[in-house]
């Protein structure tokens, strides 16, 4: 296998992983949430009601940055990172 | 000052946030000393507008890669706030709130939907977009697919999705101005719209940013400054965010003790159009799993197919800075979309507790219609009471509310000063109009770009094109600005339509354009235009009686729209023969950050 082909493999993994997370912020939790929301969550509000507020947003943020970094070492490790240059 | 306008970016910036900050400082010293409501609307509005202006003159260029993508030099963090003023929109400033307010949990599936598709548009598209290094999206679809039928299908897709949603935005900019500069709406649309060209004319692309960092300035503060001292006020918390677990308890403690009645049609006849009163719950669960969840998802994939968004990535100086700028996006975003429920929370306790000298529920008749702020807003249409029971005191189902109150007059029933209303119409004002500059401009870059340049005259001289470019501008800007001034449909349904079109045509092939190597140009455009036909016939058909099916509603259409598009788009692809070995390649070059971008700096 190539190194791009390698690198591109990598790529959809990480993909795959980042499309799982939002999944269950984006689409599983709310499968739930009218049992969830029984349960006092963070700062005292109910779960669900946190999560639309603050929790799924607050989460998304911290997703893609953490895509941004994991995708950066991924370019690194194959020598596709771009030179300043360019 | 010494160095590069680039290098010199917070400095610029900080001085003018410290400036805007001192201009409200200056008012609010005016405004003790007697300047009149009036005036300090009128003073916010239009030295905001032409600081607006002022930066779109300083930002003139003749240059095609300044004017169609910023000359690609825009920091990431600055491309954030410039992404979040063009992606928040007088929806969002205005309207959001008062939809929470109303609306709870069913409706705050938008609040998810609209944030979440960010991490779409990081992990699927944005970056590669950005290698590819095209001017506008149909120039993505145009040299990934190849010919100029795949391509003037995205301008068709992207037309449609886009000036379905600058239409309210230039109906919200015209709603502002009216109210603020005090003239007759038919007007103000145009007052509006010429506040728009005027930061975006000059210097396209690059004019936009930089006039979106400085409206994003404006819109945070005054969004943000009237809920943490509403919330301080009212001794609701320091930190509104972290503290309002109570307050929403008690809002709950509140609508178990009044009841939700509800009201005979007869009564309901007399309360004016737009407004509503408080029928659902404020935190509990109110809608179906699957509402929810569809709604959400149709505005996230909207999101990753909204040309005006997309566009912002193609101005960063590098891959690498693309991904992150969507996340810096994100965050800014995240700081006014959390605080809308907050605002709801705070304005709908204010208003229905007994306990609190701003609350009217219990109060008798006589009582709230000699308020101040009860007999300003009920003027202007906003608010409204009447006794449907005799009783003589006012009951939760017996008060009425625009949802734009929630935003708008919120800060004055609270008792603070005016000088923050003026605020928040130059914040909404900012709003409005950074999502419509940013829309007329990949409207027009769209058509100017691929269908004059690339399709009927690939031989123009760069002052040409831009002169055609800047018509264009024009002439688009002045057909939206006429079908607002009709005023056929309110702000937040088109809004929520130009998501669900945007996904029906363009979703799936830029996706698979990237990810799928043997998605061809058939197939290509039998997704465009497939999708984007079924999912207008379901609108039509769901708007004119029709049952729809699976849940899907008239704001939700996209779903079945994108599905026959990526139907479409995988059989037509199989059913013909696969890409040539250039196209494969090219792909395979999008596919990785180094190395050239695929399509020349300047083409």
């Amino acid at each position: 296998m190539s190194n791009q082909q390698k690198h591109w493999e990598k790529t959809r993994g990480l993909l795959f992983i980042t499309l799982a997370i939002w999944f269950v912020f984006s689409i599983g939790i709310f499968l739930f949430g009218a049992e969830m929301n029984k349960v006092t969550g963070p700062f005292g509000y109910p779960w669900t009601y946190w999560f639309t507020c603050q929790g799924s947003l607050g989460a998304f943020v911290i997703l893609i940055f953490w895509f941004a970094n994991r995708q950066e070492k991924i370019d690194e490790e194959f020598g596709f990172s771009e030179r300043e240059d360019e | 000052m010494k160095g590069n306008f680039i290098d010199n970016l917070p400095k610029v910036y900080g001085i003018y946030t410290g400036g805007f900050i001192g201009f409200i400082i200056i008012m609010a010293i005016a405004e003790q000393m007697g300047m009149t409501a009036k005036a300090i609307g009128i003073a916010f509005v239009a030295f905001t507008v032409f600081i607006y202006a002022l930066i779109g003159w300083l930002s003139r260029t003749a240059q095609a890669d300044a004017y169609y993508v910023a000359g690609r030099q825009v920091p990431t963090v600055f491309n954030g706030m410039a992404t979040a003023a063009d992606w928040m929109s007088g929806a969002s400033f205005v309207a959001m709130a008062g939809g929470i307010y109303f609306k709870g949990y069913g409706y705050m599936a938008l609040l998810v939907g609209w944030t979440g598709g960010y991490v779409l548009v990081a992990s699927l598209l944005a970056p590669y977009l950005r290698k590819f290094g095209c001017y506008t999206v149909p120039d993505f679809i145009g040299t990934r697919y190849g010919g100029n039928l795949a391509r003037f299908s995205a301008v068709v897709v992207l037309t449609v999705a886009s000036f379905t949603y600058v239409t309210a935005q230039i109906n919200a900019t015209g709603t502002i101005a009216s109210v603020a500069l005090d003239i007759p709406f038919q007007y103000a649309v145009y007052v509006g719209l010429i506040s728009i060209l005027l930061c975006s004319m000059l210097g396209g692309m690059r004019g936009v940013t930089w006039t979106q960092v400085a409206q994003y300035i404006v819109l945070i503060i005054a969004y943000l400054l009237p809920v943490f001292w509403i919330s301080n006020k009212m001794g609701a918390g320091f930190f509104p965010h972290f503290m309002l677990a109570d307050e929403v308890a008690r809002i709950g403690e509140l609508e178990q003790q009044f009841g939700f009645v509800k009201n005979a049609a007869a009564d309901l006849k007399s309360v004016p159009k737009g407004l509503a009163g408080i029928t659902k719950a404020h935190s509990a669960v109110n809608a179906t799993p699957w509402a929810f969840i569809s709604l959400a998802l149709a505005m996230m994939m909207g999101t990753a197919s909204l040309p005006h968004v997309m566009m912002r990535y193609f101005t960063t100086p590098s891959v690498k800075a693309a991904r992150k700028s969507v996340g810096w996006s994100l965050f800014f975003i995240f700081l006014l979309y959390s605080s809308a429920p907050m605002l709801a929370t705070l304005s709908k306790l204010s208003l229905i507790d007994p306990n609190l000298p701003t609350g009217i529920i219990g109060k008798t008749f006589a009582e709230v219609e000699a308020i101040d702020w009860y007999k300003n807003w009920n003027q202007a249409n906003l608010m409204f009471i009447s006794d449907f029971n005799g009783n003589g005191t006012l009951e939760l189902n017996e008060f009425f509310m625009g949802g734009k109150a929630v935003v708008l007059a919120t800060p004055e029933i609270a008792g603070l000063p005016y000088v923050i209303s003026g605020l928040v119409a130059a914040g909404g004002m900012a709003a409005a109009m950074s999502t419509a500059d940013g829309l007329i401009l990949a409207i027009a870059n769209a058509i100017s770009h691929d269908v004059y340049y690339k399709i009927i005259d690939p031989k123009a001289e760069t002052a040409k094109r831009l002169l055609v470019a800047r018509v264009l501008l024009v002439i688009i800007g002045f057909a939206g600005a006429t079908i607002a001034a009709m005023e056929i449909q309110g702000i937040l349904g088109s809004v929520i339509w130009a998501f669900d079109f945007a996904m029906s045509g363009l979703f799936f092939p830029l996706v698979l354009g990237v990810w799928w190597k043997r998605a061809n140009r058939q197939g290509a455009i039998a997704g465009m235009l497939g999708g984007l036909i079924a999912g207008a016939w379901y609108l039509v058909w769901v708007r004119t009686g029709g049952s729809g099916f699976l849940g899907i509603t008239q704001l939700t259409f996209g779903i079945f729209g994108s599905a026959v598009s990526l139907v479409l788009m995988v059989v037509v692809s199989l059913m013909t023969a696969e890409p040539d070995k250039a196209t494969q390649k090219m792909v395979d070059d999008v596919r990785v950050p180094s190395g050239k971008s695929i399509l020349g700096k300047s083409h």
